[in-house]
């Protein structure tokens, strides 16, 4: 190996890591405010850049009526829970929610989609189109187990993964599409070759890193949030409400997955099943950081991505191998470091 | 055979003849087939049942031992001539071999880790399979033979399925076996937290270990069973998604109930039979529709019937038998207690600091044999941390305590518990879903010895009557006799304190440390309570108490320590002690 190639390597290795860095962060952020261990993170990927896909072609996704049907499901679920105490608000509510919001998305989209906007307005649609989808799957699929256990929490993301993996192949069938670049022009940077895409995708996590911050720092909900990842019970009763912190964390999940999503369709074919394994590397570097610390996150998705490009040169058979592999040494570490009194 | 050992096994028996009359019925072959296709997804599932019901830990790679048992056998048969039967216990050691170094990195940490362990195992060793050139990659390993008993071979879908359903009537036997002795109670308490069971003797971590290997070692016989019912072996049938339908069988079935495995894994692949014959009509694609019905159908039960479907049909079956004590002769071998008045536990400068806040403060005194000492104090005084500081559930900051003179410091609640210390809880630790003679039968954990193998083959009868005869006694002793064979979960908040002391007796304490267990009984019961710590006084029994209720303490010990504020204000006779002015500034405060 030269050092043209170790560059070439150490690149391709960071631009996917920056990707597991979001969704590593997306899981950190989701598991600390609701305890929900987010496996179908990945699914958002794909829905992200298989809609940015057909966008391009100027065609309407077909993600835009799975979210109609979404809000529906969820506006059942609403009316459900409201069949004993039924009043006027929250019923207007609910519907604002989940019939006008997904419908004038889907109108917005079937209006705009086939005058083939700027690549920069598709992106926004595709992740306009995604991130609802957060809160409906939360309010479907979640909000119902609050209060169960972290297993059966993950018993559930299990379930809502195989669930939304197998639309997926219905609705954008098995072949894998490519997006359309931002940009395909690039620079050269000492003795790499650099793409603008690339710049793009470091640009936006850095952006979205610096975002969080903010939101978690310096405003009401982004406290609300913080509080509830410390103490749900203590959030509750200083009157955080913990259902409205669940869907707001997984309503940024899903945006944070479909940004990822639309940054990768132009540089990977994108399968409907390749979102869970971008997804379950973002875990990797999720569990490398611990599970709840966001730079240790961001700092093992890189390890992630330059283990995963130098084992694909080294020994592409097995590299998926290697990376899940990853996490048995920080586990055995784990294990050793925490008492076995922790589960009470 | 008694009569109600005959009505526990009668429905085992009537399955079994169900099953064997099934093949000879005129029934189509893909019934027999799918009927094979159920058996073998039930031993994966009846292993999960115990992993994630029983014992509250869960795992997505079971398919993943199902490989190892299926290629195993496969290379073993096809290159090296091996008969399967010399196969099938090596399988059976792959699966749990492969479990054991697996289990010890990711039981220990706390529940998450283990599941998102497996999902990763789960896919690396799915890859594995289909890259390894000597498992036939992708293509996986063909002409495995066929089972064969004196030279018949079990070609036919009828002949093997009674291969089949024999191991898995076999595994349902085992599993109950495992369940209903000593080292089971240890499993069923794991998710009670297990702290209640670990002061009690239970070594978690190992108890955690036992049912991981037996449910790899479950997955990896159906693995066997596979490669020679399939007579081919490759990666697909182990892969990810085939862990997570394991899962679901178990889920849907109702985690917490052996054949609940057997109905939920019916379920399931009938389910994907009809999903994969009618949709395609439907929709004109067979596009994997049953993936999105699985992923509904697993939220949904979870939503829904967060125990599966199986405790519904068990309303409509005969309730079981309360559990028989089949009589026995042997009788516990009791310790001996030390001679009155000679110290037992002494606490030296004990102090336990939570970062800044200092709950005992260099706190010391001691507890005598055959003596009553209470352990009173204002809310927040450090009474209860001081308990568990004597039981090793919290670690000293500095200080030590001792037994007979012997450091206590550093221990586990498991090695305490060895010295004869038993305890009970402030807020009671019972496992709700178990019986009070199954709760008190856990405090006599360290009275007995039988490990997983007698258990399994319920070789360890002789020592099992004993411990439940005991755990009897002590329940006729403090009076709940008629509660026996209720749940634990359902009896009133006094009595469940009560059946804390009965699990503490049953550990033949010689020293009994008791935390506010007067609270929440009548005054009828308090009393009965008190004559049954002056008799255990009298026995030579050490007895600490922590207790609120001054009537009962005065009345009761010999001495008295007060602390208020983690630090110890006074101590000597009740009759003092209620004088001191220090003691009364704590609980009355001072004049201004």
């Amino acid at each position: 190996m030269d050092a043209t190639i170790a560059t070439f390597l150490i690149q391709d290795g960071v631009t996917n890591g920056a990707i597991y860095a979001l969704l590593g962060l997306a899981l950190v952020l989701v598991f600390a405010v609701t305890r929900i261990i987010f496996i179908p993170q990945g699914e958002f990927v794909t829905y992200g850049a298989l809609s940015l896909a057909v966008l391009d072609g100027g065609r309407v996704p077909a993600t835009t009526s799975m979210l109609v049907c979404f809000g529906i499901a969820a506006l059942l679920f609403d009316l459900w829970g409201m069949r004993r105490s039924f009043s006027a608000p929250p019923l207007l509510r609910a519907l604002g929610i989940n019939i006008l919001l997904p419908v004038a998305i889907y109108a917005v989209v079937t209006v705009l989609a086939p005058l083939q906007p700027a690549p920069i307005l598709r992106a926004a649609m595709a992740v306009l189109i995604i991130a609802p989808m957060g809160y409906y799957i939360y309010r479907i699929a979640y909000r119902p187990l609050a209060d169960a256990t972290v297993l059966v929490l993950l018993i559930a993301s299990l379930g809502v993964h195989l669930a939304m993996m197998g639309l997926g192949l219905i609705f954008f069938g098995p072949e894998g599409l490519r997006a359309e670049p931002l940009s395909s022009e690039s620079f050269t940077l000492g003795p790499a070759l650099v793409s603008y895409q690339s710049v793009g995708i470091y640009i936006t996590t850095i952006l979205i890193i610096i975002g969080l911050y903010f939101f978690f720092e310096r405003t009401l909900i982004g406290k609300a949030l913080r509080a509830t990842a410390v103490n749900r019970l203590g959030a509750r009763l200083v009157g955080v409400r913990t259902q409205l912190t669940g869907s707001t964390a997984l309503i940024m999940a899903a945006a944070i997955g479909a940004v990822s999503g639309v940054l990768i369709a132009p540089i990977t074919t994108i399968y409907y099943d390749t979102g869970f394994m971008i997804g379950l590397k973002g875990f990797v570097a999720a569990i490398l950081g611990g599970l709840g610390n966001f730079p240790l996150t961001a700092v093992g998705a890189i390890a992630v991505g330059i283990v995963e490009a130098f084992a694909s040169f080294w020994a592409s058979d097995y590299k998926e191998i290697i990376v899940f592999s990853l996490i048995i040494p920080v586990l055995v570490w784990l294990s050793f470091s925490v008492g076995s009194h922790e589960e009470e | 055979m008694n009569s109600t050992r005959l009505r526990n096994i009668m429905p085992l028996a009537a399955f079994a003849v169900v099953l064997a009359i099934l093949p000879q019925l005129p029934i189509p072959t893909f019934w027999i087939t799918l009927m094979n296709n159920i058996g073998l997804a039930s031993l994966v599932a009846i292993g999960l049942v115990l992993l994630t019901g029983v014992g509250g830990l869960t795992s997505f790679g079971q398919a993943t031992f199902c490989g190892f048992g299926a290629y195993l056998t496969a290379v073993l048969t096809t290159n090296y001539g091996f008969s399967p039967w010399l196969t099938l216990p090596l399988s059976i050691l792959v699966g749990a071999g492969v479990a054991l170094p697996l289990g010890l990195i990711t039981v220990r940490l706390s529940g998450h880790f283990l599941p998102l362990g497996t999902i990763a195992w789960g896919l690396a060793f799915y890859y594995l399979f289909g890259k390894i050139e000597f498992l036939g990659r992708y293509d996986g390993i063909t002409a495995v033979p066929p089972l064969e008993i004196a030279g018949y071979q079990f070609f036919s879908s009828s002949s093997i399925f009674y291969v089949i359903w024999a191991f898995v009537i076999l595994t349902v036997i085992c599993a109950q076996n495992l369940l209903s002795s000593r080292v089971g109670r240890g499993i069923r308490a794991l998710r009670g937290g297990g702290q209640a069971a670990e002061s009690f003797g239970v070594n978690i971590v190992r108890a955690k270990l036992i049912v991981f290997v037996f449910a790899a070692a479950a997955a990896a016989l159906s693995g066997w069973l596979y490669a020679h019912m399939q007579r081919s072996v490759n990666p697909t049938p182990f892969g990810l998604n085939m862990g997570i339908e394991y899962l679901l069988m178990a889920v849907v079935g109702g985690s917490g109930h052996v054949w609940g495995a057997i109905f939920g894994s019916a379920i399931v692949l009938i389910l994907k039979e009809i999903l994969q014959r009618v949709m395609p009509s439907l929709i004109g694609s067979g596009a994997n529709v049953e993936m999105i019905v699985f992923g509904i159908l697993l939220v949904a039960i979870l939503q829904m019937a967060r125990n599966g479907i199986w405790p519904f049909v068990l309303r409509f079956l005969p309730a079981k038998p309360p559990q028989e004590i089949p009589p026995t002769d042997g009788n516990l071998p009791k310790r001996t207690l030390a001679c009155a008045g000679s110290p037992l536990i002494k606490v030296e400068k004990a102090r336990k600091a939570f970062g800044g806040l200092v709950a005992v403060n260099d706190v010391s005194f001691e507890v005598p044999a055959g003596r009553i000492v209470g352990l009173i104090g204002p809310n927040g005084a450090g009474k209860s941390t001081t308990f568990n500081l004597i039981t090793g559930i919290a670690s000293l900051t500095s200080g030590s305590v001792y037994y007979q003179g012997e450091p206590l410091t550093g221990d586990s609640p498991r090695q305490i518990a060895r010295h004869g210390i038993a305890r009970t809880f402030q807020h009671a630790k019972i496992l709700p879903e178990m019986t009070v003679l199954e709760n008190v039968a856990l405090g006599a954990h360290l009275r007995g010895s039988a490990g997983v193998f007698k258990s399994l083959l319920h070789a360890e009868r002789v020592e099992e009557a004993t411990l439940l005869a005991e755990a009897a006694r002590q329940i006729e002793r403090v009076g709940l006799g008629a509660y026996r064979d209720r749940l634990a979960g359902d009896l009133a908040l006094g009595q469940i304190r009560i059946v804390e002391i009965a699990r503490a007796l049953a550990a033949d304490p010689a020293v009994l440390l008791l935390d506010e267990p007067a609270a929440g009984l009548r005054h009828g019961e308090k009393q009965e309570l008190s004559n049954l710590l002056k008799k255990l006084r009298e026995e030579g029994v050490a007895v600490l108490l922590v207790e609120h209720d001054m009537g009962f303490v005065m009345g009761l010990v010999d001495h008295l320590v007060v602390l208020d504020f983690g630090t110890l204000i006074a101590e000597g006779k009740p009759a003092d002690v209620r004088q001191h002015p220090a003691v009364v500034a704590a609980y009355l405060g001072t004049a201004a």
